[in-house]
């Protein structure tokens, strides 16, 4: 490449640099060499740890600080403590593809026994999970599965399908049957978002009593709640005619929800959806939201856990037909594809949201 | 500061002719071993250590392999990174790059594109992107700042086009498997010896190259780089053409390890990138930095955040910890040439005094 007319002048400076640099390079290979000349020490220093006997689960959600995460968590403290168990949370602070496979890598050195995984996306976590199991750690997906490949059992909330559906009756009921509807989601690649919405657009598309209903559009709000606010805003400048939302994500819906409540959409444009009884009630109570669905997501962690000792014990291995029980829930068994159903979504409206406290 | 210059330089005469006082001039050893570079480098062999011996767990080949699998991408972008901050300019678009070309590499392979063709379209994807930005940066003349935030936005938005919402999972398992392979029972990566001749080819490049010396005259002054015959634009050009080649090969190396090839890949690591390059001593202001310097600061980084891991802190204290280290290197370097220079003042006082009082 000839880009320079004159070369620089070489100066002492030059060997110096040299020096520095072949000091520095040495060196590295040494610290380098050094690191891997250390297994020898591994099986000592994982030994000498007292702990390691104790059922070590951690929790590995989609993204920390997150309210619905956070019930889902206390759920997965409280069985992880009637098991006696030792409870852990780990997690990135971004919902990303690729974020949670370090937070997978270090559970795996530290040689947890059973990992409780949310994915992000199916795939991404494969290799490290992959490894995991090869270091003997138990694999529970919940929330939003992973391939099952990777993983042992998944617990699932209720029956896709049920979830879908509730939304699409509660929206049919509430805009009276006729109309322009618009789903607002989490993430475009969400696992468990996607197959929703699959279910309600099949159930718009077969079911003759949803024929005037048209979904008009599909948003993504990214779990993030000022992107959820502006996409619901951006869905009612788009299509003036719109009638109701879907929103199956809990931020996505509370967003929702707030953005309604200070306009003249108020009561007049149905919101449904997944959301938590505590960020919802004030909107339920100012008449911005008729009636919204969930199941009980503490209920989801606390089954992860007692699943998570049946792995361990032997009890069950993620077959068809194998069941165990899952402390005051009683008893669960592993059905089709190795998944685990919790309960059925309930309904929350102004008669019995103060019931909950989630 | 002109004042300081001319003591100091009266000081050294000093020394050369009257040799009985004492004075410390530092030989060229001492000099290497109290550099920035050195300096950082025993940071980094504290952190090992004490990791080693206090966090549970640490001291194990696992480390070695997941820390470094961690920090490639971050590593290879740092490379040419490093000599564009050093010219003065800066590459915001790089981790756009990796996602693009991630899901470009999805699209294709889904197409049914044989997989070595679909490699080398991906890095000549790269080769392009960069050029692009090379483009607007040296024959527009625009700042490198705007041009590439304005390429991040861009990049990142294509990906979307053409991927959209999918995912593409199903690589050939043998390259899946490879991009996370260990050298035997070492736990170093095989991708780590592409790495090593990447750092080669740049660190080579930077010291030992005309070419590279005239980097550092560019990030000084450009006008006067100019004058004594630097082709600035043409130098440039080619530095953010090679920015985007590696974030292409990054954004390769990223889909096998995470074998999912999506639109999201990778957002948001050039600021890890740049920080750890600002971290490993480049001078955000151009003129400034090695190699060397620029792998012990990722190195350093990667470390750090692997450890407060293994130890159970939230990602929280990691990005607090990475903040705070980050102004700490930029500011610890105008401290201690304040400290440097109050020393000098009191000591040639000292020497004028100790003058006065022989005659």
């Amino acid at each position: 490449m000839k880009l320079i007319h004159t070369p620089a002048p070489r100066g002492t400076r030059s060997g110096r640099r040299i020096a520095t640099i072949a000091a520095l390079a040495t060196t590295v290979a040494l610290v380098a060499t050094g690191c891997a000349a250390a297994t020898p020490g591994d099986d000592a220093g994982s030994e000498g740890d007292g702990a390691t006997e104790a059922l070590t689960i951690a929790f590995l959600p989609k993204q920390l600080n997150n309210p619905y995460t956070d019930v889902v968590l206390s759920g997965g403290k409280a069985g992880t403590d009637e098991i006696g168990g030792e409870y852990s949370v780990v997690g990135p602070l971004e919902a990303s593809a690729s974020s949670q496979v370090s937070f997978i890598n270090t559970l795996t050195q530290q040689g947890t026994k059973v990992i409780v995984i949310a994915a992000n996306d199916p795939d991404a976590v494969g290799p490290a999970l992959e490894e995991a199991r090869a270091a003997g750690a138990k694999i529970v997906a919940f929330d939003s599965d992973t391939n099952p490949d990777y993983r042992d059992v998944f617990i699932s909330q209720v029956v896709s399908k049920d979830v879908a559906l509730i939304q699409v009756e509660q929206i049919a009921e509430q805009i009276g049957g006729s109309g322009e509807i618009a789903i607002l989601s989490a993430t475009a690649n969400a696992t468990n978002q996607n197959e929703w919405i699959k279910f309600i657009e099949e159930e718009l598309a077969s079911n003759p009593d949803y024929a005037d209903i048209t979904l008009v559009a599909k948003v993504y709000g990214d779990d993030d709640d000022a992107k959820s606010f502006q996409e619901a805003q951006g869905l009612l400048s788009a299509y003036p005619n719109l009638k109701g939302i879907i929103s199956p994500t809990t931020v996505g819906i509370a967003a929702t929800a707030r953005y309604l409540s200070t306009t003249d959409y108020k009561g007049k444009v149905a919101l449904v959806g997944l959301g938590l009884p505590n960020e919802m009630r004030e909107f339920v109570k100012d008449g911005t939201v008729k009636e919204f669905a969930l199941w009980d997501p503490a209920q989801l962690g606390y089954v992860a856990a007692f699943a998570g000792q049946a792995l361990v014990d032997g009890t069950i291995t993620g077959a068809v037909g194998d069941t165990f029980m899952a402390g005051e829930l009683g008893e669960k068994e592993v059905g089709e594809g190795g998944i685990v159903i919790v309960g059925p979504p309930t309904r929350f409206n102004a008669d019995n949201i103060d019931d909950y406290d989630f | 500061m002109s004042e300081r210059t001319i003591i100091r330089s009266g000081e050294s005469a000093t020394t050369t002719t009257a040799g009985a006082l004492p004075l410390r001039v530092r030989s060229r050893w001492t000099r290497i071993l109290l550099s920035r570079d050195a300096v950082m480098f025993y940071a980094l062999i504290a952190v090992v250590v004490y990791a080693y011996t206090q966090v549970p767990y640490f001291a194990s080949t696992q480390t070695v392999g997941f820390l470094l699998l961690d920090v490639i991408p971050i590593l290879l972008i740092a490379m040419p990174m490093a000599l564009v901050i050093i010219t003065g300019e800066i590459d915001l678009s790089v981790a756009s790059t990796v996602g693009l070309t991630s899901a470009v590499m999805g699209v294709l392979f889904q197409a049914g594109v044989p997989i070595g063709l679909v490699l080398v379209l991906c890095l000549l994807l790269g080769t392009f992107l960069g050029a692009f930005n090379g483009f607007l940066v040296t024959t527009l003349g625009l700042p490198s700042l705007a041009v590439t935030i304005g390429t991040l936005a861009l990049y990142r938005g294509f990906a979307l086009v053409v991927i959209g919402d999918n995912a593409v999972a199903n690589f050939p398992q043998e390259l899946t498997r490879f991009s996370t392979s260990k050298l035997g029972d070492t736990g170093i990566p095989v991708v780590m010896l592409l790495v090593l001749v990447v750092a080669l080819f740049f660190g080579v490049l930077l010291h030992f190259t005309p070419f590279g010396r005239a980097l550092f005259a560019l990030g000084f002054n450009k006008e006067a780089a100019a004058f004594v015959g630097i082709r600035v634009g043409r130098a440039k050009f080619w530095l953010f053409v090679s920015t985007g080649l590696v974030s292409s090969l990054a954004g390769i190396f990223w889909t096998l390890r995470y074998s999912s090839a999506r639109s999201d890949n990778a957002t948001g690591i050039e600021l890890a990138v740049i920080a750890a390059v600002l971290l490993g001593g480049v001078s955000i202001f151009g003129g400034k930095g090695s190699i060397p310097g620029v792998i012990i600061g990722v190195l350093l980084i990667g470390t750090i955040n692997y450890t407060l891991r293994l130890a159970r802190f939230s990602d929280v204290v990691l990005s607090i910890v990475t903040g705070a280290l980050l102004i700490a290197s930029v500011v610890a370097p105008s401290i201690a040439e304040w400290a440097r220079g109050r020393l000098h003042a009191r000591r040639t006082t000292r020497l004028e005094l100790q003058k006065a009082a022989a005659q």
